[in-house]
């Protein structure tokens, strides 16, 4: 299998390249303006033929991609932070008009304090918008996530659209060896798209986006969730089949790692992740019993993996990049709510790290292993939400 | 009733009523729930004009500034209001010059 050394920008232009992608509409933002240059520097070659649309904003860039999807045709973007707060309207427009859009959002501190570093609260701020989310721990996921994104999106069963996400210069500018399948085998992972409706078919004028009255509202939302349910199922199966095509295997939602015999584990999303699975094997030959617990698709929320994981385990660690203001760590809000109407009751505390970029390392790990510990053994929680990092 | 003159004529009166019974009857996607041809504007008025032709002097200041436009000329020269659109504002009521329009509460 053909090789490249990429940085997680370059793989998720390949993807998108890899692909075959029609639209591009794009607004520039570190850090992810790479993105949207490897791709113009794809159609300045005559590598592809990609409709390349530059726009004033982001929120123009979502409505463009809007537009072409709407015609039936494959459409990707990108951006970060602020741009993906300017899109949010669109955001929603996109999934209501049930668009398979894929996009990359590289994950970037939301400002003040002004900030390009990593952080996941600007993609979850999205969480309602009714896009599915992926999270990529290595520049392969980031690869194998577009590629995914758009199987998943465009399946008959779905037609919603995915964010696949990435860490700022952890992935976005560091540069790994990604595998990337040859041409024709992509082909027949992906065909080209055969989409639910589209406007440029002239003999059957349609509206998109129309009015719909108190009497019909309802039952629109409910297909929405009918569809989200659907991606669940749809989900496994293409990752599943991913993993029969080309040797990584994507069908759990939650990847789990060393969790068999595990007293507690780590629960967290993105680049983070690998920097876990480097002190799980550690803390292994220290005597921990530890595991992590890697979430993969963050919207359609894995409940069911939750459920099987929470059951065997005593605690679960929650790492969150992110955080919800007046509340909790938003991966660790999510993941209580799903356990309230179980009986699987671990303990569960809240660790908010990395906020804004700020490291993260084995070390930090280790002592929040020990203080998990400790906790399991008292079998009470010392706090529920620990700001890790807060210099006191 | 005189339909020459209403804003879709014929055109209305073929129409159907899209209606859906349950959740699976929709449409994936809300594409055109069908235009006002079915989906009649009507359906939100609280106040009802009502017409009183021996007070009508036939200037069709009405006509003039219904917003809709709901209000259509008969061909005996009077006006009338196609009730599938007027949303009951009052404003041909306001500006009647003879007060031959009189806005009543509608009871539905």
């Amino acid at each position: 299998m053909p090789k490249k050394v990429v940085s997680g920008n370059y793989a998720a232009a390949y993807a998108a390249k890899h692909a075959r992608v029609e639209v591009v509409a794009a607004y520039p933002i570190t850090p992810q303006t790479s993105i949207i240059e490897k791709i113009a520097e794809f159609i300045a070659n005559g590598e592809v033929n990609i409709q390349y649309v530059p726009v004033e904003s982001e929120h123009s860039a979502m409505a463009a991609c809007i537009g072409a999807s709407a015609t039936g045709a494959r459409a990707f973007t990108a951006t970060s932070a602020q741009g993906l707060a300017l899109m949010h309207e669109m955001l929603h427009w996109a999934s209501g008009a049930r668009l398979p859009i894929v996009m990359v959002n590289v994950n970037r501190a939301m400002a003040p304090a002004w900030s390009v570093w990593d952080d996941q609260t600007d993609s979850l701020a999205q969480r309602d918008t009714g896009w599915m989310q992926f999270y990529a721990e290595n520049n392969q996921e980031v690869y194998d996530g577009v590629l995914m994104a758009f199987k998943v999106a465009e399946h008959r069963k779905v037609n919603l659209p995915v964010m696949v996400i990435e860490s700022a210069f952890i992935l976005s500018h560091t540069y790994d060896i990604v595998d990337m399948p040859p041409q024709e085998e992509i082909d027949e992972f992906l065909p080209p798209r055969e989409p639910l409706y589209t406007l440029t078919d002239f003999d059957n004028p349609i509206a998109v986006g129309a009015l719909a009255t108190p009497a019909d509202y309802y039952e629109f939302r409910y297909k929405i969730e009918k569809a989200m349910e659907e991606a669940r199922k749809v989900i496994k199966e293409v990752g599943r089949e991913f993993g029969e095509r080309f040797g990584r295997d994507y069908s759990q939602m939650i990847e789990l790692y060393k969790t068999e015999d595990a007293e507690f584990v780590f629960m967290g999303m993105g680049s983070l992740m690998g920097t876990v699975k480097e002190a799980v094997d550690s803390l292994r030959k220290e005597g921990y019993k530890v595991g992590a617990a890697k979430v993969r698709w963050f919207r359609p929320f894995p409940k069911e993996e939750l459920y099987e994981l929470a059951k065997n385990v005593d605690g679960i660690a929650v790492l969150d990049r992110n955080f919800s203001f007046g509340q909790e760590g938003i991966l660790f809000n999510e993941a209580k709510g799903v356990l309230y109407n179980t009986d699987a009751k671990p303990i569960m505390k809240n660790y908010i790290v990395g906020l804004g970029g700020r490291d993260f390392t084995v070390n930090d790990i280790k002592a929040i292993a020990k203080n998990m510990k400790e906790i399991i053994e008292k079998g009470k929680l010392d706090r529920e939400i620990e700001w890790y990092h807060l210099k006191r | 009733m005189n339909t020459l003159n209403t804003l879709f004529g014929e055109k209305k009166a073929k129409a159907k009523k899209l209606v859906f019974k349950s959740v699976d009857e929709y449409p994936e996607v809300p594409l055109t729930l069908g235009t006002t041809l079915i989906n009649f504007t009507g359906d939100w008025r609280t106040f009802i004009p009502i017409v009183d032709e021996s007070k009508c002097v036939k200037c069709y200041i009405c006509w003039k500034f219904c917003p809709e436009p709901a209000i259509y000329i008969k061909e005996d020269g009077y006006v009338a209001i196609d009730y599938d659109y007027c949303k009951g504002c009052g404003i041909c009521a306001n500006e009647c010059p003879t007060k031959a329009i009189t806005m009543v509460r509608e009871e539905k």
